[in-house]
């Protein structure tokens, strides 16, 4: 008999006389917060990405070619990757900055990504009751490990699509299929005498912007 | 289990060891009440708590009566997302799968992300017999693994050092595995992660092979879920050619939409945030399978039962399969605080140690045997556990499970477990006026189950059946037997069948 066999076998001995339980009741709320108002539910985002020592920025369309060169030049980054299918606008004023574009024929190696100090990217959607943002590696994001490598993640966020208030809202709206990244502010660890440091693998600033 | 845990010793013992160390006291005391009130907070953001609470009770609950159904499921949509999946009955075979998926790789080296599950089977050390080196990448484990030392808390498991230690460690031990500390560390935490982060970048950029655990494994889609907070989860999941996973086959959830109650109260309850740093969600290889370059060319998932089906077999004691490791009830627990991860003499310390590793193992060592007396019955684990799991009620339980076998080892575990607390009465006082607060919470949880097989010609106390402080005044003149040649020679009164789980190797 194989261990699958076995084991299935065990769990149904097991079960053989265990009643069925109660049925699931998800009488919990789909929101903690008012959903149909959207500028608080940004805000509410807003808050908690600076609660967790990510930086928010807001702008408009116009000024975000403006402000994403400026975050890379305050981060005093000298190059940054580019995830195929992020739009050429937006990093059209990062003058100085060497681009790295990753894409499938020439996809870029962890060891390269080492030697990279920023990334650019969008995302598929953020989180306000949580904080959080999800990446789907989707266009405009790329794969996981264009997010990971380098010390420094600029993500921008559309809020007029992108936000969503909580939890039950967002995995409607997910493809599990997909591979996910949830990033609630950056890299931390709480390991030595539970002081909270910023940063230990993943990137250590989390620049968000979000779009109006 | 681990054999880093063999040999040691039982409850008592281990633990009048660290309530002696008074560092081990106070980092403990003040790390265990920093997340408490911390927790508090951010569980009281939620004011639908009891709703989300009882919906992921009976989620798993749900899961736990249909196990099967819901693995075969995973097993399918795993499969058909071009990943491969093992079943491994205990801990042996999952170490020997493990080791002859990473030789058939090629490689002699691979990252680690913390789990549980492979602290539990001891992966590190079967690998390091099969001539693999398996590097932590947890900082908390690396500060562990370095130290050649053991963990001592679910989350924080290098709770036991402080940043002092912790310099020395890395000043002494990193060249040995690697990259060695930068010239002039200090004790600074920042530094002291800008250590770890340069000298694991190094493993993780070269890395072909990683093992991890999960905390979620979803039936319904076949994805898996990380949470962390470092990114040496990312890391882990992400860059290496080949993933392996080992995964206790309690960690099923039948369908994508729970996830939305369990990713809700999990960072909450273990390092209370509204949301961990990182979480890290994955198919199989993905729709691109192997050829899109995002993650793994290879995955494989190792099912773990190793005691698993044990545990669902008993009625009171499967409960404690619905756990989610989030530690909360390590936080709340005043033996915990006093006696130190270490004395519970497994991967799973505290509360959740008492109950979940006698059911894993048996009761058949003294360490064993002497886990479900360390505790005073408070139930503070039981209001603060995520999953409503009734820890005193399977303490009782197993309490009896103990007294019912034959030979005096057991009872003299019991015993020496008891008379820990008692000499401890800060900690049973505040399990006390624990208690008593929140009574009406938990009336079943009390100690007023009657414990049958506890019967009169023992010397047992009847210790569920009334408080301990009572019943030491009463039994102080008459101390248990003295000890004799363990064994079963000595025939309990009433012949009773051994009713504990098999021990697992
Ligand atoms: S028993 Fe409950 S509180 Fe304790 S670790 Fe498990 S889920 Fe958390």
């Amino acid at each position: 008999m194989t261990s699958r066999d076995a084991i299935l076998d065990r769990i149904r001995a097991a079960l053989a006389a265990a009643p069925e339980p109660e049925p699931v009741v998800r009488d919990y709320r789909v929101a903690h917060v008012p959903v149909d108002d959207h500028a608080a539910v940004v805000d509410l985002l807003a808050g908690n990405l600076a609660d967790y020592r990510a930086h928010v920025h807001r702008c408009t369309e116009p000024e975000l070619p403006g402000l994403l060169a400026r975050l890379l030049a305050d981060h005093g980054s000298r190059s940054v990757a580019v995830p195929p299918g992020l739009p050429a606008s937006w990093l059209a004023q990062a003058d100085g900055v060497e681009r790295v574009p990753d894409d499938a024929e020439a996809p870029l190696t962890a060891q390269r990504l080492d030697g990279v100090d920023s990334v650019v990217t969008g995302c598929r959607l953020a989180i306000a009751e949580t904080g959080t943002l999800v990446l789907d590696a989707g266009p405009g994001q790329g794969r996981r490990v264009l997010t990971l490598v380098p010390d420094h993640h600029v993500c921008v966020v559309d809020t007029a699509r992108q936000v969503v208030a909580s939890l039950p809202q967002a995995l409607p709206r997910l493809d599990p299929t997909r591979p996910l990244t949830w990033i609630s502010g950056p890299s931390a660890t709480s390991d030595i005498e539970l002081d909270r440091v910023e940063g230990v693998h993943g990137p250590r600033t989390l620049d968000v912007v979000l779009l109006a | 289990m681990s054999s880093a845990y063999l040999g040691m010793p039982a409850f008592p013992q281990a633990a009048k060891a660290a309530t002696q160390d008074a560092r081990l006291r106070a980092n403990l005391r003040r790390a265990t009440h920093t997340i408490r009130d911390k927790r508090a907070r951010a569980v009281g953001e939620l004011d639908d708590w009891a709703a989300l609470r009882e919906a992921g009770r009976r989620i798993k609950d749900q899961t736990l009566r249909h196990l099967d159904v819901y693995l075969l499921q995973l097993e399918e949509r795993v499969t058909s997302a071009g990943g491969t999946v093992h079943w491994a009955a205990d801990a042996a075979e999952a170490n020997r799968i493990v080791a002859e998926l990473v030789r058939a790789t090629g490689e002699s080296e691979v990252v680690k992300v913390k789990s549980m599950a492979t602290q539990e089977i001891g992966l590190n050390e079967a690998l390091a017999e099969a001539g693999v080196t398996a590097y932590e990448t947890d900082l908390a484990e690396l500060i562990v693994q370095l130290g050649d030392d053991l963990p001592s808390h679910i989350l924080v498991p290098a709770i036991h050092r402080n940043r002092g230690e912790i310099r020395d460690i890395f000043v002494e031990r990193m060249a040995r595995w690697g990259r060695p500390a930068p010239e002039g560390l200090t004790d600074r935490p920042a530094d002291l992660a800008e250590a770890a982060r340069l000298h694991l970048r190094e493993k993780f950029l070269r890395a072909k092979v990683a093992v991890s655990g999960a905390n979620f494994m979803i039936a319904e889609t076949g994805t898996l879920v990380v949470v962390e907070s470092e990114g040496n989860g990312r890391m882990c999941l992400t860059l290496p050619q080949t993933l392996i996973s080992v995964v206790g086959i309690e960690k099923v959830l039948p369908t994508w939409q729970d996830l939305e109650v369990f990713l809700q109260f999990l960072p909450r309850s273990s390092t209370a945030e509204r949301m961990n740093p990182y979480t890290t969600m994955w198919t199989g290889l993905g729709p691109g399978g192997a050829a899109d370059g995002d993650g793994p060319r290879a995955f494989h998932l190792v099912l773990l039962d190793n005691g698993r089906t044990d545990t669902l077999a008993d009625e009171i004691g499967r409960q404690v399969l619905r756990c989610i490791r989030c530690s909360a009830c390590l936080n709340v627990c005043p033996v915990y605080e006093r006696a130190g991860g270490h004395a519970y003499g497994s991967p799973y310390p505290g509360p959740i140690g008492a109950v979940l590793t006698p059911q894993l193992r048996g009761t058949g060592s003294e360490v064993d045997a002497s886990l479900p007396f360390a505790s005073s019955l408070c139930g503070a684990c039981y209001e603060v556990c995520p999953v409503a799991i009734d820890i005193p009620e399977v303490l009782v339980h197993l309490r009896e499970q103990v007294a019912a076998q034959p030979g005096h080892a057991a009872e003299r575990a019991a015993m020496r477990a008891a008379t820990w607390l008692f000499e401890h009465p800060a900690a049973l006082a505040a399990a006390e006026r624990t208690a008593s607060a929140t009574r009406a919470l938990h009336p079943r949880t009390l100690p007023l189950g009657p414990a049958g097989a506890w019967t009169q010609a023992r010397d047992l106390p009847r210790l569920p059946a009334e408080p301990f402080r009572t019943w030491w005044k009463r039994h102080r003149a008459e101390p248990p037997a003295a000890p004799q040649s363990t064994g079963t020679s000595q025939p309990p009164t009433t012949p009773q069948p051994p009713t504990t789980p098999e021990s697992t190797p």
